[in-house]
């Protein structure tokens, strides 16, 4: 308990920056089994909201977001459209503690609403963001072969 | 989305024990709680027991209790001891009947991973706020 407090003290959810796409690559290559360093450098140009929390100078996670207008006809609202934490640092916070910290965004931007979309054999991350709250969505994702 | 009796009773039950883990419920109890005959309310514990969800102690001041993990099990983990999900269907013969057992598919492959993303953790999480807002002013009355 006293451990994990401290953990938790050392702790911070901060914007991404250059020095941390390699960790930030790592992790999820760890996740999803492949190694994308030129998509994660694309992230960081593009997006605004993507945060990393850290202990002391390691990534632990990170999130990416985005808020989008009238897109799918619906007002403006916050898309989580990524998350991940190193699987040895689970299960004590850290992607709540994200997701607060991009819910705090969302909100500092006037934006009341938080959206996500999953693949639905991704039990553990549709956990989750269950476990946070989140309830399906009024959307019907739907896709075909082009 | 219609679940059978027998699962609805499961559910209610394990949620009812995990909230209170300490707790031991007797069969009347919930029988009486959720309008259940407690015969058929019997053998719908004795199959969560046997599947490891509850423990039973025998004699006065006995009853059930809550024996998994409630940041775990999910509600499919429930209702797979119970009904299934998305049986495969057969083989169907016409287009019509293939194009529609298809959509049948589709909604089932949803209804499973909404059931197996949600934890009794959660769960009872859903109800406490349900129970929050209903207390608010001005909030709409729970839904029952």
């Amino acid at each position: 308990m006293h451990l994990k407090k401290m953990s938790a003290a050392r702790r911070k959810t901060r914007r991404a920056r250059r020095a941390d796409l390699a960790q930030v690559v790592e992790i999820d290559a760890r996740i999803t089994g492949l190694r994308k360093p030129a998509y994660w450098a694309g992230i960081l140009r593009r997006y605004r909201l993507f945060l990393v929390l850290t202990e002391r100078t390691k990534v632990q996670g990170y999130i990416v977001g985005d808020v989008r207008d009238w897109e799918f006809g619906s007002p403006p609202c916050g898309w989580v459209f990524g998350i991940g934490v190193r699987p040895e640092a689970r299960l004590r916070g850290a992607g709540a503690e994200m997701l607060q910290a991009m819910c705090a965004e969302f909100r500092s931007r006037g934006v009341y609403k938080v959206r996500t979309l999953l693949a639905r054999d991704n039990a553990l991350v549709l956990a989750f963001f269950r476990s946070q709250g989140m309830m399906a969505a009024p959307f019907i994702a739907l896709e075909m072969d082009t | 989305m219609k679940l059978q009796q027998s699962t609805l009773l499961a559910l209610y039950s394990v949620l009812e024990f995990a909230r209170e883990p300490r707790r031991q419920f007797s069969t009347a109890q919930i029988a009486e709680s959720y309008g259940a005959s407690p015969h058929h309310l019997a053998k719908v514990l004795g199959r969560l027991r046997r599947a490891g969800l509850v423990t039973a102690a025998r004699g006065s001041g006995g009853g059930y209790r809550f024996a998994g993990n409630a940041k775990r099990v999910t509600l499919l983990d429930v209702i797979a001891l119970f009904e299934r999900i998305g049986a495969p269907a057969k083989m169907k013969k016409l287009p019509l009947e293939g194009a529609i057992a298809q959509v049948l598919a589709e909604i089932d492959e949803t209804a499973k991973a909404t059931f197996g993303s949600i934890t009794l953790d959660t769960m009872l999480k859903i109800v406490t706020g349900r129970r929050a807002a209903g207390r608010r002013p001005g909030s709409a009355p729970p839904a029952r």
